[in-house]
């Protein structure tokens, strides 16, 4: 079966690739084009790690349709660092003990970040929506939710 | 299993294609349709797509109100006019699903899914589909019992009539996970008064048949009366009748039956 030419950005950077019909955006980014970052949980939308950002809006990566994002911008975790800076939120994770064994991280930064590009200064019981997609089996999620505070509240003292 | 895609501009083409492919399935957020793709559904060869504007479009400024079938959850949420409607939008999914999930696949969505039709159904919305034949609006409770063989339609937009007052319509959701999780139960009704007395009453539940359904013994008893206590009970004790719940990993046909009289009777007695 033929396969289809697809460009779009990716973490800014324009990207080219052939994909087979039904690919999905998940398998796309990582077998395609490398980037390690978004995983593969449940495939069925119930647990979040896949999340990605296209055009801004939080998108479930495993249930795109790789097609739809020609043209689009996708921004994934490994975009977010600034060179060697870690993203205030990645900072927040470790200081906050957010991650242990760390495979909910990736979707639970890209909810998180989703949130704050949006909101930058949100209630706790806005966080705890925010990230009401996203499974984390390890955490008890109170280290994710104090961490995502813990961003919004650093970025306002830098502000 | 690698599948043909077909996307058109208009979706008169798109409910061409798929009407006259029976492997073919329309994708509208991905939800479904790719989800059953990662889980090695054989059955879809096809997926048909269209990028026709108008199901993507809100018309809310008026009495009767149009949701086109590619509308998410999340543009629900941030229309102000629809603010009656954001307590079922915001029961699906997180912020990623309500990103992606429509409206139109809403209505095909199984159990435990499918929330938002439920208060469809109780809105007594219509549902506009384009087949192989031409275009038609089917009541909604008629499109659900013949669900399983609408694939082949294109749901374009599902209309109904604005509850007249905000308490007239009611929404609640059971779920055993919160803020977000498949349902036990869903319910919705709409109550419009008329003197005092409810006219037009309508009752609908989620997760206690294989599709959404009304419950017709309890508008019965809920038909031409004020909604005081000895209605509530009455109302609460017929709701179990012509269901037909079934056993999942979120609750069993027994508890279902067994508390969705209580669900109702906390509903219209506007209960948290």
């Amino acid at each position: 079966m033929a396969k289809t030419a697809l460009q779009f950005l990716h973490n800014g950077r324009d990207v080219a690739i052939f994909v087979d019909g039904g690919t999905n955006l998940l398998v796309a980014l990582r077998e395609l084009i490398g980037d390690m970052t978004p995983k593969f949980g449940c495939g069925q939308g119930g647990c979040g790690t896949c999340s990605v950002l296209i055009d801004g809006e939080l998108h479930l990566s495993c249930l795109t349709l790789a097609e739809t994002v020609a043209g689009r911008s996708v921004e994934t975790l490994d975009g977010i660092k600034n060179g060697p800076n870690l993203h205030p939120l990645q900072r927040a994770f470790a200081d906050n003990f957010a991650a242990q064994c760390g495979y909910c991280t990736p979707g639970m930064l890209m909810a998180a970040k989703a949130l704050l590009d949006r909101n930058p200064q949100p209630s706790r019981a806005e966080v705890v929506e925010a990230i009401s997609g996203n499974i984390c089996r390890c955490t008890g999620y109170e280290p994710i939710i104090n961490a995502v505070l813990a961003a919004a509240s650093g970025g306002r003292a830098r502000a | 299993m690698p599948v043909t895609v077909k996307t058109f501009t208009s979706s008169h083409d798109a409910a061409a294609a798929l009407s006259s492919d029976r492997s073919a399935r329309y994708l509208g957020g991905g939800t479904l349709v790719m989800r059953a793709l990662n889980e090695g559904d054989i059955s879809i060869s096809t997926i048909v797509r269209a990028s026709d504007h108008a199901m993507t479009r809100i018309d809310a400024s008026g009495s009767r109100i149009t949701l086109g079938a590619g509308v998410t959850f999340a543009r629900i949420l941030a229309e102000r006019d629809l603010a009656f409607l954001h307590g079922p939008a915001r029961s699906i999914g997180g912020p990623a699903v309500r990103n992606m999930g429509t409206v139109g696949g809403n209505l095909f969505a199984p159990v435990p899914y499918g929330d938002f039709t439920v208060a469809m159904l109780a809105l007594d919305a219509m549902v506009s589909v384009q087949g192989g034949l031409g275009g038609r609006e089917i009541p909604i409770d008629e499109f659900l019992q013949s669900r399983d063989r609408q694939t082949g339609t294109l749901v374009l937009a599902i209309s109904f009539a604005k509850p007249g007052s905000t308490d007239a319509f009611r929404y609640r959701k059971i779920a055993r996970i919160k803020p977000k999780g498949g349902a036990v139960i869903t319910l919705a009704a709409h109550l419009p008064l008329n003197g005092g007395r409810i006219v037009g009453a309508r009752v609908a539940l989620g997760s206690m048949a294989p599709t959404p359904i009304r419950a017709r013994a309890a508008e019965r008893a809920l038909e031409g009366r004020a909604l005081d206590t000895s209605t509530i009970s009455a109302a609460a004790a017929a709701a179990v009748e012509g269901t037909s719940p079934g056993d999942n990993a979120l609750a069993s046909a027994w508890y279902r039956r067994e508390i969705v009289g209580v669900h109702l009777k906390r509903l219209l007695s506007g209960q948290e």
